[in-house]
């Protein structure tokens, strides 16, 4: 049994780890180790195009978690006080936006988006008064909001777990001693909700990062990193995505780890 | 009194779910009325949608067949390897395991699962690929063999995708099982054999159930790995729905797939809940 489930963590490890191991690799050919260099990293991070994918990636990540962590928390605490109709059908709704295959996701906004905005633009056109009417078209605004459905759902998701879990008797105490609903909130409640809320948005924030089918369909003409690196492995392997890929790992392993002690916090405090 | 705090007590709850209430309507339900309404649309002459209430676009789906038997096929095998893989994985980390490493284990188990698909099913490309696997085979002997852009190839990255997602949910319903019950099959002269098949694996049976339907439900949707280690040989749902949104420009046609494709998740979901329900207390699953 032991020789088996090291197996298996070999077979979840040794990919990503040579991956890894020829990213570093001197020479060009796939098939041999050549020797210890640094070189494809240099030409990955030179590499303009490259740079400009990660920046749209980072930026798109940051909003989509950030507004995600904010409204999901949100909504995490006004659930609590909704009615168990208006709850369940909220509950469906996110459950909906996280089990929906993210190509149904993709292609379902881009639809939409692609008819308002055809719509919208000549009634720009019409009512603008410069010469330049502003044009709406997929970028920044549809992957936002496309990564930001799924990632609301999750932080939501955890946010609500938490809230369930804490003790209502320090709620109660906190107004005994007659301090106000907000201070309540400010003092008894966010303190105990804030890591479940971090972890919430750093998952979002992998999530986005690492998401290409999505953007794939709403991204117009803007570049993410895994819409470039997905290009360039069809223009053919070669270690400047080794490179390329083993800094995704790294980015998305740091945020993960941090997400997971952040969750693992909640379980000791308890 | 009462009263006035009742409707401001509404008012505060009301704009807390305000935000998202919004989202979900302008992201996700309007999205969905646009693709039904799509779907019984037709295809401009120069692509994309014209109005239309016709339901040729369904009529029409036996000619992307293969990519359904291929999913529909594929999906449901995969998640069933997934499930012999990780079914000892799970039941070592929960019942075998050092309690001092379990944590690290089960973390090592995660974190895959939340890097990036794409680069992890790169790896396999890369290994697959001629100057890989193949290139070690042909030392020993086996020339030309062919592991890239097969099924087995498809099957393989899918498995290693998706293990982790299998891996846990039967990993906690093993983990919240309780030991005495164990204990007292053994008192009791039960063989390790039969205390496993008539107490462990029926109590494990939720998380066996939520894994199969997760894993199989995430597959129906796949693109990444079919695209890029069946090499456009083995065709998803997912690849026919990228070439007919962002290639030939099909919309209606591509929008009444992707309806068919939510209907046979939604068919997925309801066969996976009937059956939790017949196993009683099911239970929630910590996918972080």
């Amino acid at each position: 049994m032991r020789a088996f489930i090291s197996a298996v963590y070999v077979f979840l490890y040794a990919p990503i780890a040579l991956v890894v191991l020829f990213s570093f690799n001197a020479g060009r050919n796939a098939s041999e180790f050549t020797g210890f260099s640094t070189m494809w990293y240099g030409k990955a991070l030179g590499n303009t195009f490259l740079v400009a994918a990660l920046q749209n990636s980072l930026i798109i990540a940051l909003t989509s978690a950030t507004l995600a962590a904010i409204f999901g928390t949100m909504a995490a605490i006004g659930m609590e006080r909704l009615g168990t109709r208006t709850r369940a059908v909220l509950d469906g709704l996110f459950a909906a936006a996280i089990v929906v295959p993210g190509v149904v996701i993709g292609i379902a906004t881009l639809v939409a988006l692609v008819e308002v905005f055809s719509f919208l633009n000549p009634l720009l056109n019409a009512i603008w008064p410069g010469a330049n009417p502003p044009q709406l078209g997929l970028g920044y605004g549809s992957i936002v909001a496309a990564h930001g459905l799924f990632s609301m759902a999750l932080v939501t998701m955890i946010v609500k777990a938490r809230i369930a879990s804490l003790g209502r008797d320090i709620v109660e105490a906190s107004s005994d001693l007659y301090a106000t609903p907000l201070t309540t909130f400010r003092l008894v409640v966010l303190p105990q909700i804030l890591p479940s809320v971090l972890a919430g948005f750093l998952l979002s924030f992998t999530f986005s990062f690492d998401d290409f089918i999505i953007a794939f369909f709403v991204a117009g003409s803007k570049t993410t990193l895994p819409i470039y690196v997905f290009a360039s492995i069809r223009r053919g392997v070669t270690p400047e995505i080794n490179a390329i890929a083993t800094l995704v790992l790294v980015a998305s392993l740091m945020m993960i780890l941090i997400a997971r002690i952040l969750m693992r916090e909640k379980k000791t405090t308890n | 009194m009462a009263l006035a705090t009742n409707t401001k007590r509404r008012m505060v709850t009301a704009s807390l779910v305000a935000p998202a209430v919004a989202w979900l309507f302008i992201f996700l339900v309007l999205p969905f009325i646009a693709m039904l309404v799509f779907s019984v649309g037709e295809r401009a002459p120069e692509g994309g949608y014209q109005p239309a209430f016709t339901f040729a676009q369904f009529a029409n789906l036996p000619s992307r067949a293969a990519a359904f038997w291929n999913t529909l096929f594929l999906a449901p095998v995969g998640a069933f390897i997934c499930l012999i893989v990780a079914y000892p994985v799970a039941y070592y980390l929960a019942v075998k395991a050092n309690p001092r490493y379990r944590l690290l284990l089960v973390s090592l188990v995660i974190v895959p699962f939340w890097t990036s698909l794409l680069v992890r099913t790169y790896a396999w490309m890369y290994l697959l690929g001629s100057r890989g696997i193949p290139n070690l085979l042909s030392m020993v002997g086996f020339d030309d063999v062919r592991i890239l852009n097969t099924h087995g190839a498809v099957l393989l990255g899918i498995v290693y995708g998706y293990l982790p997602l299998m891996i846990m949910p039967i990993y906690v319903s093993l983990e919240k099982l309780d030991r005495r019950l164990l204990e007292a099959s053994a008192d009791l002269g039960a063989k390790p054999v039969s205390t496993f098949f008539s107490i462990t694996l029926p109590l494990s049976l939720p998380g066996v159930m939520t894994g199969l339907s997760l894993v199989t439900i995430l597959l129906l949707g796949e693109y990444l790995i079919p695209q890029l280690l069946g090499g456009g040989k083995v065709f998803f749902i997912g690849n026919a729905l990228v070439d007919l949104f962002l290639q030939s420009r099909n919309w209606p046609f591509g929008s009444a797939i992707a309806v068919t494709l939510v209907i046979s998740v939604v068919f997925v979901l309801l066969i996976a809940m009937r059956i939790a329900w017949k196993i009683a207390g099911t239970r929630q699953v910590d996918l972080v």
